[in-house]
Order: C-alpha cells, then structure tokens, then sequence
C-alpha cells in the first residue's frame, strides 16, 4: 500500500443510491479506489424505484441505468452489496472498516444472472421493493387470490446492478418447511447454495461518505388514514411502483384490493409532515412536487380519472417546479383541495376520504377508488447505530447533523467523514446529486492534499 | 378486586341504571367497587370557567380523597368524561411541580399524583380479565349484533389517556365478543358523536349522529354499546330528530355495555335504567330472548 505520510487514499461510501452513487463515480473517475457499500442486494437506492422524475417526466430506471452500470464496472469502485458495516476504527487518513457479507444462499462467482431460479420459484412474495404491495391475482378456479409481487429467490429488478439473486429466508419454502429446492434443481451451474454462510472482510480506507438516505414513516403509524388497514391506501413509494413499466402492474393503473383500475383518486400531502403532535414537525420537502407528478402520470394512464390532491400549501421552491404543478392543474386537471383530511375509512368498495375545503370552510367527501398517502421522510434504519459507531451525532429526528447548517453542510464533527443526500434530511434527486459530488470533492481536496499517488486494496 | 370508585354526576343522575348495571357486574366477576365516602364533581364542568384554577382543583380533590379513603392506590370510573379529566389531572400534577403547589395550596393537601386512575373498562380487561368474564356469563347474548363505539374521551389524547388503539379501538368489542355477542366493525367507533353541540347546534349533532349510526347499521349492527354516557345520550336521543329528517329511518339502540354485561351475567336488569333510553331497547332483549326481568319491575327507573 502507498500511502502519503501514512494517509490511506481509498474512500469508503455508505450508501449506494444516488447521491453515494455520485460520489462513487466522481471520485473513481479521479483515479482513486472507492469502497461502495449498500445493504441491500443491488445499488441504486430508492430512485431504482421511481415511475418517472419531476419536472421532466423521463423514466428513472432509464436515466440512472447509465449510471449503475458504469458503477457496477468501473475498475476503481469495489462494490459490497447486501453488506453492512460492523465497526468502524480509526480516523482520518486511516479508517479500519469491518463489512458483514450477508448470506445470499447463492454463490454469486458461479451465477450467470439466468433468472430460470427466480421464473421457478414457486413462491410469490410481498417484497420491500414493492413496499409490500399485494395484488389480486385470478386463479385457475375462478377465484381471486392477494399475491406478494416477489418471489422468495430474487433479484431487486430486471435492471438490478449487480444482477445476482439472494434467498429471502423468512418466506423460502425450503428454509422454512425443509423441502423444494426447486431454485436448486433448475439452476443450470450450481450456484444455489443454502449451507452458505455470511462473511465478513475489512477494508482500509482514509475517508468515509455517509450517503444512508431515507424511508418513509410507516404507513401502519397514520392508522387516521386507515394506513395498514384498508388495501387502497397505500404510500408514494406503493404508487411509484404501481406507476412504474417495470413494476408489478407492468405499469397498468390497478389497485390492490380488486385490480380494478381506479377512476378517483386522492393524494394526501404532509401525512406525518409538518405534524409535532403526532408526527414529524418538519417538511419533508418532496411531496408536493412528486404528488404532482403521480397525479399527472396517473391522469396520462387513465384519461376519464379524477385526481385530487389535498394540500396544505404547495411547496414548489425549485427550478421549473412552480411551472410543473401548474401544467398538473392546467393542462391534466388534477384537482386541488386546500385543507386536511382528516379521516379515511373503507365503505363498500370506495375508500372515503374525509376532509376540510379551507377555501370554501366546508367539510368535503371523496369516495375514491385509491388514496396515495405522502408519508414524512425519516432517516434511515440503522443511522442511529451506525452514529454511535462513529461518534457522531444525529438530531432528534434521526437525520445526521452538519459540522455547520450553512457553510459546512457536507462535513461532519469528525475530520475525514463526510455526508451526502437524504441521510442529513429530505431532498429531491438533483440536490442529492449536487451533493454526491459535493462530497466527493471535499475527499478529493483532502487526497489531493495529501499527495502521492491513489492507494489500493492491500 | 377492591377498587375505589367515583360515580361521578351524571351516574348519580340521569345514568343511575348504568351506575346500578356497573356495579352489579363488576361485583360478579370479582372487582368490589368502593365508592369514595366523600366526592365532588370531576371537574369537567369547570373548564367553562376562566381561571383554570377550578378545572384542577376540582380533579385533584377527588384524586386527593382517592388517596387518603381509597386503600387501593387505585380509582375507577364508568364515566368517561370523569376518567379523561382524573386521569389527564393526575398526570399534570404527576409533570408540573408549580402549579402543583398552586393547586396542593388551594385544596389544602400534598398530592403529587400518587392514586392510578383506570377507566372500568380499562380495568375489566387487563386486572379482571375478558376471560374472566367470559367464565362467568351464563346468558351468553348469541347472534347480538352489537357495534361498540369509543367517543372520544378514553381516546383523545392519545398519550394521556388511551389504553386502546386510538384509530382502531377493540376493547368494548373484545368485552362484547366475551359476553358472546358479535362485534360489528365499523368505521366511525371513534368519531365525534357531536357533544355538547347537541344544546347549541342540534342539527349538527343530528346529522354526525346520523353518519355514525347509518354506519354501523350499513355493518348489519342491530344495537349500538358505549361506555360513554354523553355519547349514549346523544346517539340515543338524536334518534327521535334522526326519524323526521331522514325518512325511512330505522330506530335503533343504543346499550351502556354495563347493561348488557348485567344481562349476559344472568343478573336481575330490571333496574337498569330502561325507561330512559329515548329508542327502547327492551323489544330488542326480549325477541332474542336475553331480557331479565323480574315481573313486577317492568318500569325500573
């Protein structure tokens, strides 16, 4: 190892979504080693679930594809998928990294990424990626059966980066009643391997991004909006899948509960937001303009739908967003009600939406066929943790606190730890960008600093 | 189980029926109410006061005299209103050290809110127990399609006074199911039943009264049961509004769960407070066969 005055110039990123993919890429693409470690089986983070982006409408799985790709090959950034961090010693210039290797039950160097074991696997799953979704499905007897979107041998998408399967052991027949094997029976090179066994491995890095991201306020916790009881309330992320060509409607507008396609639909904003009492105080920034977008993309599927949004105040501070929500109303027709909703509840087949026209004062009724609910954004699982590991601080809300709000946004108390995207608080995909390479930046003027030429893996 | 008990006004009052059918069957599974020798109103009707003094004082002197006569350490209530304002002083007493003294200067005591407050029902299913209960029923109400509904008061505020689900509550049902009943889920078990709106704005009253029964009738609900007497009241009495603005309207009624729980425990219900209900319930009992009565009594109060 080649190092400046003991400095270790490899970069460690926890996180591989967008912004940590950013950061990955900008600082590879400088001629230094990237450790880039996700949890989760593939890269890319929540954007890999996106329909599409405001305010321009392209497809997210087309615009990021690119970029997980270049990712997944480029010869500077070492990938650690579904890993976690363990331990972390050290400081600056010379962090000693301890990475648990989960089992994936299927041995990656042999697999072909095929896709025979996921097409045979005889279970149907609720997946996280699909945020649980269960839709109905007609079987041969006529009858209609609730179905989980996944199997239990799976890979995120058919895009995934890297495309390897891993065994969801909770819901694998095998694991769980000790027969089947059929993944193992149909795989053409032998690379289902249920003895495995996680691993760990260390790494030596002299700087570290902590790019950790987000996830939404459980929906089961808004139970005033009949959230984990009624089947046609469901979350953004629900919707994003459910609006997306590579979800599991193949983009068809379908609802859970009867797979009827819903002709009114009402967004709920600030659900958990902008909440002391119940929920989270702050806003969480995104909302309003992805609101937009599902009720625009929803409008473009179905064309005789009714879609309202339910609005506090619409928060669209961004570059071309203000003109975005007006295109929503003017040229799609989506209706906004200005005021809350205060209770949601299944009557027959419609989901009724009780709220408040603070326009008109009047209390107004929605019998809709689907109700999109915008959770607060909450920092991710595990940054607690992983704060502690760190000696690090996070606010009361779980986000990670800034060296300085204004003028050190990016760096942490500690020197060499870095931060990036929705991990310090909500934001939308360009901010997160800009601060992947904010990030990457600030690692690159430290390795530039100190000198010598980029180190490698020992 | 001995437990000091506050009736509160409107269980010495107009809810006599319901006070008689809660004490007779908390008796039968065990829980011995011990009514406060000395006790004043809760407080609930003070907060129309301006100086907030009273609102406390008023609670705290019960909790005080709960204290000092009780034994238990423990009170009850089958008031709601009563639970929601003893339970929600408590706590303030238990978290504000100022005005505790303020309050413990005016009532002449020391209290830093040593009493636990339980509402009955509250009581029933975790000290007693609904199994418990259930081993006890020996007029099981069979086929009774019964649809529970919360209010608001043993719900809101959520972390001061819940001991159930605030968005889904289950425990009257799950009481309803021990007393074998079928509980008939709902939407609206915990929506406003229009409270005191009833005196200013009847209209109002009548019509979210209306939403809440139509409802729970919509689930196959032949009879409503609450635990809270403004709600009873209002569910109930709004009925005879409800049939002259909504034609075709169907009565229906509107039970204290005590009264049911007497019933299902095989208990003499005579005394129960029948005639009050404005849409009697008796019809109902005796087609399926659950009224008890004794034959002289036919007119308890």
């Amino acid at each position: 190892m080649t190092e400046s005055n003991g400095h270790n110039k490899r970069v460690m990123i926890i996180g591989a979504g967008i912004a940590g993919m950013q950061a990955a890429l900008d600082i590879a693409g400088s001629g230094y080693q990237v450790v880039l470690v996700d949890r989760l089986p593939s890269i890319g983070g929540h954007m890999h679930q996106l329909s599409e982006t405001f305010p321009t409408l392209d497809c997210a799985q087309c615009i990021m594809t690119p970029r997980t790709v270049d990712v997944g090959r480029h010869p500077n950034i070492q990938l650690h998928v579904y890993s976690e961090v363990e331990e972390i010693h050290g400081e600056m210039g010379d962090f000693r990294v301890r990475i648990l290797h989960k089992a994936a039950y299927v041995n990656w160097e042999l697999c072909t990424a095929c896709g025979a074991c996921t097409e045979k696997c005889p279970q149907a799953v609720p997946v996280a990626f699909d945020r649980h979704l269960e839709m109905p499905r007609v079987l041969r007897t006529g009858k209609m059966r609730h179905q989980g979107t996944g199997k239990a041998i799976y890979t995120l998408s058919p895009q995934a980066v890297p495309k390897k399967p891993v065994i969801d052991v909770e819901h694998c027949t095998y694991f769980q009643k000790g027969k089947c094997r059929l993944c193992e029976k149909v795989c053409p090179v032998g690379a289902i391997d249920f003895e495995q066994e996680p691993s760990v491995s260390e790494e030596r890095v002299g700087a570290i991004i902590l790019a950790t991201g987000y996830e939404l306020y459980p929906l089961e916790d808004l139970g005033e909006y009949g959230g984990g009881q009624v089947p046609d309330v469901i979350d953004a992320l629900a919707m994003e899948r459910l609006l997306s060509a590579s979800g599991p409607t193949a983009g068809v507008m379908r609802r859970p509960s009867d797979g009827r396609e819903p002709k009114e639909v009402v967004w709920i904003q600030c659900a958990g937001s902008r909440d002391p009492e119940l929920g989270m105080p702050y806003c969480s920034k995104i909302c309003c303009m992805y609101s937009a977008k599902q009720a625009m993309l929803y409008k473009h599927k179905v064309h005789g739908g009714q879609a309202y949004v339910f609005y506090i105040d619409i928060r669209s501070a961004g570059k071309r967003y203000e003109e975005f929500i007006q295109r929503s109303m003017e040229e799609d027709q989506v209706l906004y009600v200005r005021g809350k909703v205060s209770k949601v509840f299944r009557e027959n087949d419609k989901v009724m939406v009780w709220g408040v026209d603070t326009l008109t004062g009047l209390p107004t009724e929605v019998a809709a066929d689907l109700v999109v609910i915008s959770p607060a954004m909450i920092a991710s699982e595990g940054t607690r943790q992983l704060a502690t590991m760190l000696g690090l601080e996070v606010d009361t809300h779980g986000w990670w606190v800034e060296q300085e709000d204004n003028l050190s946004p990016l760096e942490t108390s500690r020197p060499g730890i870095f931060l990036a995207g929705a991990g310090i608080g909500p934001k939308d995909i360009p901010e997160a960008v800009s601060q992947g390479s904010g990030a990457a930046g600030k690692v690159l003027s430290l390795f530039s600093r100190w000198g010598g030429p980029p180190d490698t893996a020992e | 189980m001995k437990v000091s008990y506050f009736p509160g006004c409107t269980l010495n009052t107009t809810g006599k029926g319901f006070d008689r059918a809660v004490r007779a069957s908390a008796a039968a599974v065990g829980l011995e109410l011990v009514e406060l020798p000395e006790w004043n109103c809760c407080g609930a009707t003070f907060p129309l006061i301006v100086d907030n003094m009273l609102e406390l004082a008023a609670p705290a002197h019960v909790l005080v005299a709960a204290r000092d006569e009780g034994g238990s350490g423990l009170v009850t209530t089958a008031c709601t209103t009563c639970y929601n304002v003893l339970q929600r002083t408590n706590l303030f007493v238990r978290e504000h050290e100022e005005e505790r003294d303020r309050i413990n200067d005016f009532i002449e005591a020391e209290y830093e809110g040593e009493v636990q407050v339980k509402d009955i029902v509250h009581l029933l299913r975790d000290d007693i127990g609904f199994d418990a209960v259930q081993e006890r029923v020996q007029k099981p109400l069979e086929g009774l399609k019964v649809a529970a509904y919360y209010g608001c008061m043993v719900l809101r505020p959520p972390d001061e006074v819940a001991y159930d689900d605030p968005d889904h509550p289950q425990s009257l049902d799950d009481l309803m199911a021990a007393l074998g009943a079928t509980p008939v889920d709902f939407p609206h078990k915990n929506e406003c039943c229009g409270a005191y709106l009833a005196v200013r704005e009847p209209e109002v009253t009548r019509e979210m009264v209306y939403v809440i029964l139509r409802s729970a009738k919509a689930a196959g609900a032949e009879a409503l049961v609450t635990n809270c007497p403004l709600c009873q009241f209002n569910l109930d009495q709004q009925q005879t509004r409800i049939r002259n603005s909504h034609a075709g309207y169907q009565s229906v009624p509107v039970f204290y769960f005590s009264q049911l729980m007497g019933l299902a425990l095989g208990l003499d219900a005579t005394d129960y407070g029948w005639s009050r209900h404005y849409v009697d319930a008796r019809p109902l009992l005796r087609e399926r066969g659950f009224w008890n009565e004794t034959p002289d009594a036919e007119n308890g109060a």
